[in-house]
């Protein structure tokens, strides 16, 4: 039972001998103007776990793309085992023992564990045999690697982590030999990271071979064996992870020194600005997110919010930018009282000196068929400044426009660009400029830098501080632990819709933080 | 006893069609398809079926142009939603406007009585099946008049209706096929990263559609009655989307959803003209009226969240 699937005799066996698990040769790929893949050469070890880094549109997607069979490279070869292979589709791909675990994953919620498992390859017309089969399968495959999930479960009742294992399940389940991982830590809270790190390390050690593809340095530098990074779709490195540092890495993704660190002084935190007491908060669905969370920001400093998504994170933000109403508690701003009770509150609270990075740029902070232009006055346009009556003056707006495309240095600086054509750190780069030079007594910032690159990351957290700065109250959530520590000036994690521990982002260490975000309470952390 | 088993009678006649189009749209949303064109579908087919049958006089025929004028209309309506990634229910509509107009209007010109086909009789039309030991067990007590009376004695698609129930429940939740069918409806990025083609899997619900919805409008013109009239599904094929949502895209649950819709058609025809204690007649209108306020009532507040298929409706756009 070494090779659970019938598709084993495709494959070009191990023992053919060549020490490449898969090697890439040339390849071109355009879409229209732009050159997605330039000559890439691409060498990967058998049993090796080979890092891939870049920063966004750096072409590792098209590059992964190819070779799973989404795209056809424009020329250029791929060999998998020594052998060239044509790889048209999803099934060439799977045939050759090539998996992959993609960024949001490709399962269906409402099936059991065991259904996702078997989709696509089923062995017969009727279910039950290939059910009985996947059970066995599964139960060597978790003894095997420490990958055990329910088999009976149904996938939207499991944790983000374990649905990640399924992911990682069904591929090895199709007899995967060599398994492509996109992003696969973006979701994870650190424990379930470290968790996932282990099963690599062991599939590793089994002789698998691991693609990883990631924005994350520090991953890259704790388990990859090789890393090659990539920028504007050229591969501009390839080395040994002990040989090289995250210093170093990030410089080659961006061609340029980047600071990693944020570089701040001491925070003088003032007077409290935005203070929120005992507050409830129930999603669209009634179900209780925020469940009587209290906590203040002082003018000057930076509170951050740790936690892994979905616990009360988009609710409590929402809730305090006037977007959602709330059950109970209280909202202070200026300690005058500013309780949302209903939803047609947020211009109010703007008005009042309350500015919104919401948590998702492209939902709530963009209409991306709009130009640059509007979208840089969305929410303000109602001003005198930008006209009078129902008439806008579109000079005025422009001018503000090309304003804060240049103190924010927005690229492309074109003013009637429609939105969606900008980069994700530009749009970010949009919405934080209408918001930060509203000068704001107090900012909410939901994941600044999501789907940021790391150039833009850099400038984007300077705005940040220089914002704390000049003395305004900034309420950050982020899931990005690294990035909370960086920027918050005092931490709260926030679990299961409750406060579950502070922290000073100078002494705290990760693990602690890392449990507290995985709801075991310090004191269980301190046994 | 004997007024009971008649409206059960009439209940099982007047749900048949609407469980095959039941069905059939659950094959076609549970795909991801949503088709609010089963009832143009319903009248095409019965015009087809109703017209081929009067024409070569074979009821077999016409039954089969019914299920061939069904394919055509899914094979449109797939051909705009799946290959064109057009919106579905712009096409669904389009095909019922098409249907209503087109069938009237061949009608017409082809047989000119205002859009009536000829009727049909003898070998031209589908009869009530006696099944085996009907006459026999006739007079048995309670056996009797349930099975020589209700049971026996209905045309083959009532019998091919409710098979079709517990079949589809197979091969949903058995087969192969079946978990696809539940996947591409729900996450079809799922299929296409497995390997798997979802517009062929799309188009083999659809096939499937086709079929059920095509005998149930054979049953319409050729078996219920003897000829085609203008507007003949009159509503049924979206009564029968209703039932879907109300029986949560489940076969059995829907299944008995039309089968109470169809009781309240049967009651209608039944309580007609009917002095009711205290209230006296009730208005014809009232009682035709009642199949449609409980899809109004059941669908605003008694049926809970119907959670459809998440991807239903939605064309499958690989992203490149």
């Amino acid at each position: 039972m070494a090779s659970p699937t019938h598709q084993t005799d495709q494959r070009p066996s191990p023992a053919a001998g060549s020490p490449l698990a898969i090697e890439l040769r040339k390849i071109n790929k355009r879409f229209g103007p732009v050159h997605a893949n330039k000559d890439i050469d691409l060498a990967v070890k058998r049993g090796s776990v080979h890092g891939i880094v870049g920063e966004n549109g750096a072409g590792k997607s098209t590059l992964m793309s190819i070779l799973y069979g989404f795209y056809h490279a424009d020329s250029g070869e791929v060999l998998v085992g020594g052998q060239p292979v044509t790889i048209n589709n999803s099934s060439d791909a799977l045939a050759l023992g090539i998996g992959m675990v993609h960024q949001h994953f490709m399962l269906v919620d409402n099936f059991t564990v065991i259904e996702n498992v078997i989709l696509g390859a089923e062995d017969s017309a009727l279910l039950d045999p290939s059910i009985d089969k996947a059970r066995r399968e599964l139960q060597r495959l978790a003894d095997e690697y420490g990958l055990a999930v329910p088999a009976d479960a149904v996938i939207e009742d499991l944790s983000v982590g374990q649905q990640q294992r399924v992911e990682i399940l069904k591929a090895l389940y199709r007899g995967a030999d060599i398994l492509i991982l996109d992003e696969p830590t973006g979701v994870l809270t650190p424990a379930e990271a470290d968790h996932l790190f282990k099963v690599l390390e062991t599939l590793r050690d089994e002789g698998k071979t691991i693609i990883l593809i990631t924005h994350k340095l520090r991953e890259i530098m704790a388990i990859t064996d090789t890393v090659s990074v990539m920028r504007q779709g050229e591969m501009v490195a390839t080395l040994e992870t002990t040989q090289t540092s995250p210093e170093q890495l990030a410089e080659l993704m961006v061609g340029r020194r980047v600071l990693l660190r944020v570089e701040k002084g001491p925070a003088k935190p003032g007077e409290v600005l935005l203070e929120i007491e005992n507050l409830v908060v129930a999603d669209d669905l009634g179900t209780e997110r925020v469940k009587g969370v209290s906590l203040s920001v002082r003018a000057g400093e930076i509170l951050g919010i740790a936690g892994v998504a979905g616990n009360g994170q988009s609710e409590l933000l929402e809730a305090v930018a006037g977007m959602r109403a709330v059950r109970s508690g209280a909202i202070r701003l200026n300690g005058e009282d500013v309780t949302a009770q209903d939803e047609d509150s947020a211009a109010d609270l703007r008005r009042k000196g309350l500015a919104h990075v919401p948590e998702d740029r492209l939902r709530m902070g963009l209409v991306t068929n709009f130009y640059e232009w509007e979208n840089a006055i969305l929410g303000y346009h109602g001003e005198a400044r930008y006209g009078k009556g129902v008439m806008l003056n579109v000079d005025a707006a422009r001018a503000e426009a090309r304003r804060q495309i240049e103190k924010f240095d927005i690229r492309p600086a074109d003013t009637d660009l429609k939105t969606a054509n900008f980069s994700g750190g530009n749009q970010q780069k949009i919405v934080l400029a209408r918001e930060m030079e509203r000068d704001p007594d107090v900012l909410i910032v939901g994941q600044p830098t999501r789907g940021v690159d790391i150039g833009a990351i850099e400038f984007i957290h300077g705005q940040i501080v220089k914002m704390r700065d000049a003395g305004k109250a900034i309420l950050l959530v982020s899931v990005e632990l690294d990035e909370i520590r960086a920027l918050s000036d005092r931490i709260v994690v926030l679990f299961d819709g409750r406060i579950v521990g502070e922290a000073d982002p100078e002494t705290a260490d990760e693990g602690e933080l890392g449990l507290l975000m995985a709801g075991v309470n310090q004191k269980e952390a301190g046994r | 006893m004997e007024d009971i088993i008649s409206i059960l009678v009439t209940t099982v006649r007047v749900s048949t069609p609407l469980i095959l189009a039941c069905l059939a749209g659950l094959y076609s949303e549970r795909s991801g398809i949503v088709d609010i064109g089963l009832e143009g579908k319903l009248i095409a087919s019965a015009f087809g079926a109703a017209v081929v049958a009067a024409v070569t006089g074979s009821a077999w025929a016409g039954l089969l142009a019914g299920i061939g004028v069904s394919l055509v209309f899914s094979a449109v309506h797939g051909l705009a939603s799946i290959n064109f990634k057009g919106n579905q229910i712009i096409s669904g509509v389009a095909l019922n406007f098409l249907a209503a107009g087109l069938s009237t209007f061949l009608g017409a010109a082809w047989f000119g009585r205002g859009g009536n086909t000829p009727p049909v009789s003898g070998d031209a039309r589908f009869y009530g099946i006696q099944l085996p030991f009907a006459a026999e067990l006739r007079d048995v007590p309670i056996v009797g008049p349930i099975y020589s009376g209700l049971i026996s004695g209905h045309a083959i698609m009532t019998y091919i209706a409710f098979l079709a129930v517990p079949v589809t429940a197979w091969v949903l939740w058995r087969t192969r096929f079946g978990l696809r069918l539940r996947a591409v409806g729900e996450n079809p990025k799922a299929l296409d990263t497995a390997g798997m083609s979802v517009s062929w899997l799309r188009y083999k619900a659809l096939i499937i559609t086709s079929v059920l919805v095509g005998i149930g409008g054979a049953y319409l013109s050729i078996a219920q009655a003897a000829s085609f009239t203008p507007n003949m599904a009159a509503g049924r094929g979206y009564i029968a989307l209703a039932a879907l949502i109300f029986a949560k895209w489940k076969p059995v649950p829907a299944m008995f959803a039309c089968l109470l819709f169809g009781f309240l058609e049967a009651m209608q025809y039944r309580l007609q003209g009917v002095d009711l204690p205290v209230i006296g007649p009730v208005p014809t209108q009232a009682m035709q009226a009642l199949p449609y306020i409980l899809t109004i009532l059941l669908l605003a507040g008694f049926v809970g969240r119907a959670i459809p298929p998440k991807a239903s409706g939605l064309p499958y756009v690989k992203e490149r």
